[in-house]
């Protein structure tokens, strides 16, 4: 059985991420020889000295002009073992709006470091991100290993520096490969010149890191996304409440409580087209059907009686701003999307705009803006079924969009209520 | 019990989320339907989806005229199973009613075409969300486009400007005259596509596997002789056992060489390729770096 895995990559072109993710690419089998062609026929028109790798995902008109990577672009490999999706967001232009979409689905997040220079700013900016959006698995390649003469005592030290600083973030599994991306070595297979590294190769590393625990199969959440009425003479009675599985197990028979009514009831049919199931988890996508009729539309959510998420109003959040247009302040009125909910959302208080660099937490500011993260509470028209982002991915995330635009310009992680 | 999805049952599940999630929140959606494989699988999705209910949407093929008659046969039957309403839109009308010009030399296509034709059959249909089997693998401009992708109301996409896309939480909001194209294949590859159609056992047109057919040879690439691709005159048309690996209008759709004539020897050939499906078989992309996001940004599918 293959697994699926997302992660997400940081770094700059600097630090050599595109020449890793080619090689990623390349040792897998996924890139072709017409793409490789392509890239080699362009670096030789444009005079560079080596194949240049960044070609490969740098896909739009203006980022081969300007040599510059725009935005998130997926890339894809696979394993006999598992499937990767790569989320690789770029290190310069709209950093942190980049760097946290790539991060928000992510299993795991690879940070990179040129060896000969170490921990930087942007490094520790990277980490911080990465663990504020709750990416489980951290990994640190410490890259261009060839050019520092594969010095342990270098690996060590970056090593403990970056444990020393990610001490302080919540970070939940964190791993050290030093390698070569430009040589291969500890990319695919272990390398020889590298003989003090008893770790795993960097490949087999995101094929064998557990992340079957990643989610929480402890609290049951089902946001109702849509209903499913046939209103055919084979299914004259049929109410089934579609949705992707949020978090916990519902099996057949389960007592469950659909909120806003409160009401309980239990499940009488978990139907897919395949045939009926005995037990859904996340992130599966299935129909749940109710012995008793009871009010349930899109934006209810079912859950356990003895376990239910947090209702509320009002709302402590951490938000990335996102707007190129204007800053986020006190006073201001968004459309809030949180699982299937849809409502309005004012803003009461921005209470600190926190230091991406340094955790540093500036009080007073009164205003986010662009790519800037701060404390912000929220009041919305109606109660948002909810859980805290670092309990549930899903039920403690939502996004704002501006009614006069309609584009999408913060993402929240929940804190709680005030 | 591990609680786990095989990568397949992952992105179905992350596809059928999308299309529910659209039915939601969308007045008028149409999905884009034309017997390619992708398109086939997209239905397949859609139809487990809305189990036991029908399709809560209407199915749009954007016709250009040259088709493969196989091809065409599939679709039909496929609506009819379904029970489906089905929309053709036609290049030909467009052509006729000179909404656009057709560009008569030779080796010209209808590809470039169907942009006009589709985006006025979205204007006439006022549909406001549209369904594209549309993977990211396929071509570097595409592996930058988002799962919701924003449409103003000349059909024009906007890569610089694309709306972040965070969690599974979409943004589908738009003003009347706009619209969004929805890609809920965007995570998935060539071979998923094909280890997804083993699984679930999805007949598919016999084009898609190997068989003997009359083609010539024209700029590296395969050329099946057909009522609007003939032979140009000199060229040495030969029997060849060929497959699609894409299946579009009839004038710039390349065939490959192959002996893959069931599903399973169709997998084994897929990972084994060397050569991407739109390098191997569109004669459109072909023209410059910049093919595709260029006829993206006109609004094309």
């Amino acid at each position: 059985m293959t697994e699926l895995l997302r992660f997400a990559t940081a770094g700059s072109v600097d630090d050599g991420k595109s020449t890793l993710i080619g090689r990623l690419l390349f040792d897998s089998k996924q890139i072709f020889e017409d793409q490789w062609d392509s890239v080699e026929r362009v670096s030789r028109e444009r005079g560079e000295g080596y194949t240049n790798l960044a070609l490969l995902t740098d896909g739009l008109r203006a980022e081969r002009e300007q040599g510059i990577t725009i935005d998130v672009a997926y890339r894809y490999f696979a394993t006999p073992r598992r499937k990767f999706i790569i989320a690789d967001t770029p290190g310069h232009v709209q950093y942190t709006r980049n760097m946290v979409t790539g991060a928000s689905t992510a299993d795991l997040a690879l940070i990179l470091v040129d060896a000969r220079h170490g921990i930087q700013e942007q490094s520790r900016r990277h980490a911080i991100l990465t663990t504020m959006l709750r990416v489980p698995h951290v990994v640190l390649c410490v890259n261009k290993m060839d050019l520092v003469d594969y010095s342990q005592d270098v690996f060590e030290s970056i090593k403990s520096e970056f444990q020393n600083f990610a001490a302080k973030l919540e970070v939940g599994d964190l791993s050290f490969v030093p390698i070569s991306a430009l040589n291969g070595d500890n990319v695919v297979t272990r390398s020889e010149n590298m003989p003090w590294y008893e770790g795993s190769s960097l490949l087999h590393l995101l094929e064998d890191v557990h992340i079957a625990s990643d989610r929480n199969l402890i609290d049951s959440r089902f946001p109702v996304q849509y209903v499913i009425r046939p209103m055919s003479d084979d299914y004259h009675d049929y109410r089934g409440f579609a949705g992707t599985v949020a978090g916990g197990i519902f099996k057949v028979g389960d007592e469950v409580v659909v909120l806003p009514s409160g009401l309980t009831t239990k499940i009488s049919s978990i139907d897919s087209m395949d045939g009926p199931v005995d037990e859904a988890f996340p992130p599966m996508s299935v129909t749940i059907r109710l012995e008793d009729e009871i009010d349930t539309s899109r934006g209810s959510m079912i859950c356990r009686p003895k376990n239910q998420p947090q209702v509320g109003q009002d709302i402590e959040a951490m938000i990335c701003w996102m707007s190129e247009v204007k800053p986020l302040g006190a006073g201001d009125r968004f459309t809030i999307k949180h699982t299937t909910q849809t409502a309005r959302a004012i803003v009461k208080d921005v209470s600190y705009q926190l230091d991406v660099n340094s955790l540093h937490r500036n009080e007073g500011v009164g205003k986010l803006n662009l790519n800037e993260l701060g404390r912000v509470t929220l009041r919305t028209t109606k109660p948002l079924f909810y859980d805290e982002y670092r309990r549930n991915r899903s039920t403690g995330s939502f996004i704002l969009i501006d009614e006069g635009t309609n584009a999408t310009v913060g993402a929240g992680m929940i804190l709680g209520s005030p | 019990m591990s609680y786990t999805l095989t990568h397949l049952r992952a992105i179905e599940a992350e596809a059928i989320h999308i299309m529910r999630e659209v039915a939601a929140e969308f007045e008028r959606p149409c999905l884009l339907f034309s017997g390619g494989k992708d398109s086939i699988v997209m239905l397949h999705v859609a139809a487990k989806a809305f189990y036991p209910a029908k399709l809560p949407f209407t199915l749009m093929h954007v016709d250009t005229g040259h088709n493969f008659q196989e091809v065409l046969d599939y679709r039909d039957r496929r609506v009819a199973e379904l029970d489906a309403r089905l929309v053709v839109a036609s290049v030909q009308a467009s052509i006729d009613s000179g909404r656009v010009v057709e560009d008569k030399r030779p080796g010209a296509t209808r590809n470039r075409l169907q942009t006009t034709t589709l985006l006025d059959a979205i204007e006439e249909h006022r549909f406001d969300a549209v369904f594209g089997g549309a993977r990211r693998d396929e071509e570097k401009a595409r592996a930058k486009e988002r799962v919701y992708s924003f449409r103003d109301e000349f059909g024009q996409w906007d890569p610089k400007n694309q709306r972040p896309e965070l969690w599974s939480l979409y943004n589908g909001r738009h003003k009347a005259g706009e619209h969004i194209r929805i890609f809920p294949l965007s995570n998935w590859t060539e071979l998923d596509i094909w280890q997804y159609i083993k699984d679930e056992e999805i007949p598919l047109p016999a084009i898609y596997f190997a068989h003997t057919r009359p083609v010539f040879r024209q700029h590296g690439l395969i050329m099946a002789v057909h009522e609007v691709c003939p032979a140009p005159p000199g060229a040495e048309v030969f029997d060849m056992k060929v497959r699609y690996r894409t299946v579009g209008d009839a004038s710039c759709t390349a065939a490959v060489e192959s002996d893959a004539d069931t599903v399973d020897k169709v997998i084994v050939e897929v990972a084994a390729t060397r050569i991407t499906e739109r390098g191997a078989t569109r004669v459109d992309d072909k023209f410059s770096e910049a093919a595709m996001e260029d006829r993206k940004r006109e609004g094309y599918f």
